[in-house]
C-alpha cells in the first residue's frame, strides 16, 4: 500500500512544464546530498593505469604500443578497424609495463586484455591539435571523425561510440541533452553543470551544427537547482534560441533514453527501434563537455567525473579521475571506508552491478562507486502474488509478471513476444514487488538465454551449410571419379575385344609356330629311327591312328607327347614343370624344405619382431641342410634348425 | 430413406474425392517433421548418434527407427525440446553415445603437423584449413567440437580445447534465491 502513496504524490508532482509523462516509474529517496557537500576535486595522480582495451560497444581494441613504450598524456595507445568503435588514450605520460589479461570491471568478474601504464609523475601532454572555433566552418564529416578518433563514448553509462550515434540514419530535428541523472546518489553531472554551464552551451553548438538540427531540449530534473540556476545564467550570457531548458519533476527512470524523449517531446521510439527514427539524438551532458573539451581544447577523452558516494564511504564526493585509476585509491581519496559496509557497486544502486574488490579500474562508462552500508536482514523472496504493482510502475510498458512466468519457465519464444526486450532493467518492478523477486535478474538472465541461443542456431546453421556444400562436394567429386573409371573401363572393353580380334591371329601365329616346331622334331626324329617320318608330319591333320611300322608307331608317339607338353606348357609355368621327383634324397629334400618352411612361417607368426627375410633365409638353410643330409643317406630330416 | 442413404453416399464419394485431389495437390514437399528435428539438432556432425551427420539421425527420429536422447552435443536442453516438439518423455542421455562435454575447438600442433590432410577429409564442416605436405590449421570460428579430426592424424598432433568464457560470451547466471542480496534494499 506504500506503493499506491507514493504513486499518488507523484501524480500530484506531475509538474507545470512538462505536457507529457511517461507510464509507471518511481519517486525514490535520492541520496544525492551525501556526495555534493564536497567539493569537486581531481584525483592523484596513481603510480599505475590499468586501462581495459574494450571501454565501449562494438570491437575490441587492438594496442598500437608495446610493453617498454613511453608514451604521453593524449596519445593514442589502441584502436580497432571496427567503424563502431572508440580508440583509447594514454591518460598520462609513462611507460608501458604490461599488456595483459586482468579483471576488469564488469557483472562477470572476469578478466580481459588491459594495457598497464606506469606514471612518470610528469603528465606531459602529446601535441594536440584542437579545432576551436574553426568548427562552425568545418563539414560535419570532419567533426565527426574527430569525435571518433578522440575516443569519445557515451558517458551516461552505456559507453555507446558518440560518433556513431552522431550519424543518424533518419534526419534529425531534435537534439536532447541528458542532464536528468535520476538514479539515486549519483550527482557527477550535476556537478560537472555546475562547473562548466559555459562549455557546455559550447558543445551544445558544435553537436547542432555537426547534425544539423535546429532545436535542442536540455532536459534536467528539479531536484538539481544549483545546475539549473547555471545552465540558466549561460543561457543568459550567450543567448541561443535554439535551445530549450526543461526542468522535469523527478522520477525514475526519467533519464532513460526511450522514457526521456517521451517526456520531453511527446514522441515514442517504437520497439526496436532508436531515438532517430522519431528524429531525436540524445546526448548525456557529460558527453557534451567531452566534446567541448576535444574541439577547444584537443583533449581526448582521457579523464571523467566520478562519484564517490554511499553511507559506507567517510567523505563522498566527486573527483576528476583518470581513465584506468584504481577504486581503492579513490575510496581513500575520500577518506576511505566507513566501519560497516556491505557492497561495492558500480553505477547507481537500481541498474548498476556488485564489484568483487577494489582493486578495479575506473572506465569511461564508470560514473558512479556506491558502497552501501551493511544491511542487517536479506529479504526472503516469496512466491508471486500477480498483485500487479510491478506492471504499475514499469516504464517500457511491459507486464513484468507474466514475463518473470516466461522466464522461470523456459519459454523464451513467448517472452520475446511479450517484448523482453525492450525492457530497460532499470529496476522499478524489484523495488516495488512485495515478494521481493529479483524480477531483473530474471530479465538479464533469460535475455543472455535466448542470445546466447540465437547465436547458437546462427551457428548451427552455418554448421549446416558447410556439412552439406561438404557432403554435395564430395558426391559431386565421387560421380566424376565414377564416371572416370566407367569410361576407362569401357575403353578396355574395346580395346580386349579388339586384342581378342587380334588374338585370333595370335593363336594362329602361335599354332603355325607350334607346327613348324613339330614338324622340324620329326624332321630331327624321323632320321634317327627311320626315315618316311616326314609324311605324317608335314600333315599334321592327317593324323593316322593305327600306326604300322614301329617307326610310324615312334614317330606317333613322339607327336603325341610333343603335343601333350605343348598343351601342358601354356597351363603350366615351364620353369615348374620339374617332373616328379625322382631319387629319395630329392624327395627327401623336398620335405624337409616344406616342413621347414611351415615351422618358419610359425616363428615368423609367433615372433612377429623377426625381420621378414629372415625366415625365408632360415627355410632355405633348412632345406640345404636336409637335401645335404639326404645326400649322405641319413634316413631322416625332421629335425630342422632352430 | 433411399433418397437420404443416396444423398449421403453422393456427399461422402465427393468429399472423399476432394480430400484425395487434396492429399495430391498440397502433398508437403520433404519430412516436415525431420526438418523441424534437424533444426533443433546441433549441428556438429559428429555421428556419435551412430547416423553420419545430423539429418540422417532426425529423419531416423522422425520414422521412429532412433531415440531422442542419442545426440551428446545437444545435452539435456536438446533432448528436452525434442520431446517437447515429438511430445515424447524426457529421457536421460544414451550413454552409449558418449557424454556431454563442454564446448571445445580442435587445435593442430603446427610444429607437429606432417600435411597429410586426413583431418581435411574428416572435417565434416570444412573447418581445417592446408594442402599435402603443408602445414594444417583449424577456423576456430566454424570447428564444431565433433573430434573426428582426431581419429586419422597419424602423429596425435590435434587436441580439443574447451573454449574459454570472456566478458563478450558470458552470460548472466540464473537467479536463485542467493541472488536476492539486491543493492536495493537499502534505499527505502
Amino acid at each position: 500500500m506504500n506503493f499506491f502513496r507514493r504513486r499518488k504524490s507523484l501524480n500530484t508532482q506531475i509538474a507545470h512544464d512538462t505536457a507529457w509523462s511517461f507510464h509507471g516509474g518511481l519517486v525514490l529517496p535520492d541520496h544525492k546530498a551525501l556526495s555534493k557537500q564536497h567539493p569537486l576535486k581531481k584525483a592523484a595522480l596513481p603510480p599505475q593505469l590499468v586501462i581495459p582495451l574494450q571501454q565501449q560497444a562494438g570491437g575490441v581494441n587492438t594496442p598500437l604500443v608495446e610493453v617498454g613504450d613511453t608514451v604521453l598524456k593524449g596519445q593514442k595507445i589502441a584502436d580497432s578497424k571496427n567503424p563502431v568503435g572508440a580508440p583509447i588514450h594514454a591518460p598520462s605520460s609513462g611507460k608501458i609495463v604490461a599488456i595483459d589479461e586482468r579483471t576488469i570491471p564488469h557483472p562477470s568478474g572476469l578478466p580481459a586484455a588491459c594495457i598497464t601504464l606506469a606514471t612518470d609523475g610528469k603528465d606531459t601532454w602529446a601535441d594536440r591539435a584542437p579545432i576551436g572555433n574553426r568548427y562552425s566552418e568545418l563539414p560535419a564529416e570532419t567533426l565527426r571523425q574527430a569525435i571518433r578518433e578522440g575516443g569519445i563514448v557515451g558517458l551516461g553509462g552505456a559507453a555507446f561510440p558518440t560518433a556513431t550515434k552522431l550519424t543518424p540514419t533518419h534526419p534529425i530535428d531534435t537534439l536532447i541533452i541528458n542532464a536528468i541523472e535520476c538514479e539515486p546518489y549519483i550527482t557527477c553531472d550535476d556537478i560537472l553543470t555546475q562547473h562548466f554551464a559555459n562549455e557546455i552551451i559550447r558543445g551544445i553548438d558544435i553537436l547542432l551544427r555537426l547534425l544539423g538540427a535546429p532545436h535542442c531540449i536540455i532536459g534536467i530534473e528539479d531536484n538539481k537547482p544549483d545546475a539549473i540556476t547555471s545552465l540558466q545564467h549561460a543561457l543568459k550570457a550567450k543567448p541561443d534560441d535554439r535551445i530549450k531548458l526543461t526542468v522535469v519533476p523527478t522520477r525514475y527512470p526519467s533519464g532513460s533514453e526511450k522514457q526521456l524523449i517521451k517526456l520531453l517531446t511527446g514522441r515514442e521510439v517504437p520497439s526496436g527501434g532508436l531515438p532517430a527514427n522519431v528524429g531525436v539524438v540524445c546526448q548525456n551532458i557529460g558527453t557534451v563537455y567531452a566534446i567541448h573539451q576535444l574541439v577547444m581544447q584537443g583533449n581526448p577523452l582521457i579523464s571523467r567525473l566520478v562519484t564517490i558516494t554511499g553511507e559506507g564511504v567517510r567523505n563522498p564526493a566527486n573527483l576528476e579521475v583518470l581513465i584506468g585509476t584504481p577504486i581503492h585509491q579513490l575510496i581513500e581519496a575520500c577518506g576511505g571506508y566507513q566501519e560497516n559496509t556491505g557492497q561495492l557497486i558500480m553505477g547507481g544502486p537500481m541498474m548498476g552491478f556488485t564489484l568483487e574488490h577494489d582493486q578495479l579500474p575506473i572506465v569511461k562508462a564508470s560514473n558512479c562507486i556506491l558502497v552501501t552500508p551493511k544491511t542487517p536482514e536479506i529479504k526472503q523472496e516469496i512466491p508471486c502474488i500477480r498483485c500487479g504493482a510491478c506492471e504499475a510502475v514499469c516504464p517500457a510498458q511491459l507486464q513484468p509478471q507474466q514475463l518473470l512466468w516466461y522466464s522461470r519457465s523456459g519459454e523464451h519464444e513467448k517472452a520475446k513476444k511479450h517484448n523482453l526486450f525492450d525492457c530497460i532493467e532499470c529496476g522499478c518492478c524489484d523495488y516495488v514487488c512485495p515478494s521481493h523477486i529479483p524480477l531483473v535478474q530474471h530479465y538479464r538472465y533469460t535475455k543472455s538465454e535466448i542470445k546466447t541461443r540465437e547465436q547458437e542456431m546462427a551457428a548451427a546453421e552455418i554448421a549446416k551449410q558447410r556439412f552439406e556444400s561438404k557432403t554435395k562436394r564430395e558426391e559431386a567429386l565421387a560421380q566424376e571419379k565414377e564416371d572416370r573409371l566407367a569410361k576407362k573401363r569401357q575403353q578396355l572393353e574395346k580395346k580386349t575385344k579388339e586384342q581378342h580380334t587380334d588374338g585370333g591371329t595370335k593363336q594362329d601365329a602361335i599354332q603355325a609356330a607350334l607346327a613348324r616346331v613339330k614338324k622340324k622334331k620329326d624332321a630331327q626324329d624321323a632320321p634317327k629311327v627311320t626315315e618316311p617320318a616326314s609324311e605324317p608330319a608335314t600333315n599334321p591333320t592327317d593324323d593316322t591312328p593305327t600306326p604300322q611300322t614301329a617307326a610310324e608307331r615312334a614317330a606317333a608317339a613322339a607327336k603325341r607327347r610333343a603335343e601333350k607338353k605343348a598343351q601342358q606348357s601354356p597351363a603350366t609355368n615351364p620353369t615348374d614343370d620339374a617332373p616328379a621327383p625322382k631319387t629319395a634324397a630329392e624327395r627327401a629334400a623336398a620335405a624337409a624344405k616344406r616342413r621347414a618352411e611351415k615351422k618358419a612361417q610359425q616363428s615368423a607368426s609367433t615372433n612377429p619382431t623377426d625381420d621378414a627375410l629372415a625366415p625365408k633365409t632360415a627355410a632355405e638353410r633348412a632345406a640345404a641342410a636336409a637335401k645335404r643330409r639326404a645326400e649322405k643317406r641319413q634316413s631322416s630330416a625332421h629335425r630342422g634348425p632352430s | 430413406m433411399v433418397i437420404a442413404v443416396a444423398i449421403l453416399c453422393a456427399l461422402a464419394l465427393a468429399f472423399g474425392l476432394l480430400l484425395g485431389y487434396a492429399a495430391i495437390r498440397f502433398k508437403v514437399e520433404g519430412n516436415p517433421i525431420a526438418d523441424q528435428i534437424d533444426n533443433i539438432l546441433p549441428q556438429t556432425q559428429c555421428g556419435q548418434c551412430g547416423y553420419p551427420g545430423c539429418r540422417p539421425y532426425a529423419e531416423a527420429i522422425a520414422n521412429g527407427e532412433a531415440e531422442i536422447n542419442q545426440c551428446p552435443p545437444g545435452g539435456e536442453a536438446g533432448i528436452q525440446a525434442l520431446a517437447a516438439l515429438l511430445d515424447r518423455e524426457v529421457i536421460p542421455l544414451n550413454a552409449e553415445n558418449g557424454e556431454v562435454k563442454p564446448k571445445a575447438v580442435a587445435v593442430i600442433d603446427e610444429s607437429t603437423c606432417i600435411g597429410c590432410t586426413l583431418c581435411i577429409q574428416a572435417c565434416p564442416v570444412d573447418a581445417i584449413l592446408g594442402a599435402a605436405k603443408q602445414m594444417h590449421t583449424v577456423i576456430a570460428d566454424e570447428c564444431t567440437g565433433c573430434e573426428l579430426c582426431l581419429p586419422p592424424c597419424p602423429v596425435d598432433c590435434i587436441t580439443m580445447e574447451p573454449v574459454k568464457q570472456t566478458v563478450m560470451t558470458w552470460k548472466w547466471p540464473k537467479p536463485d534465491h542467493s541472488t536476492q542480496a539486491k543493492s536495493k534494499t537499502h534505499l527505502n
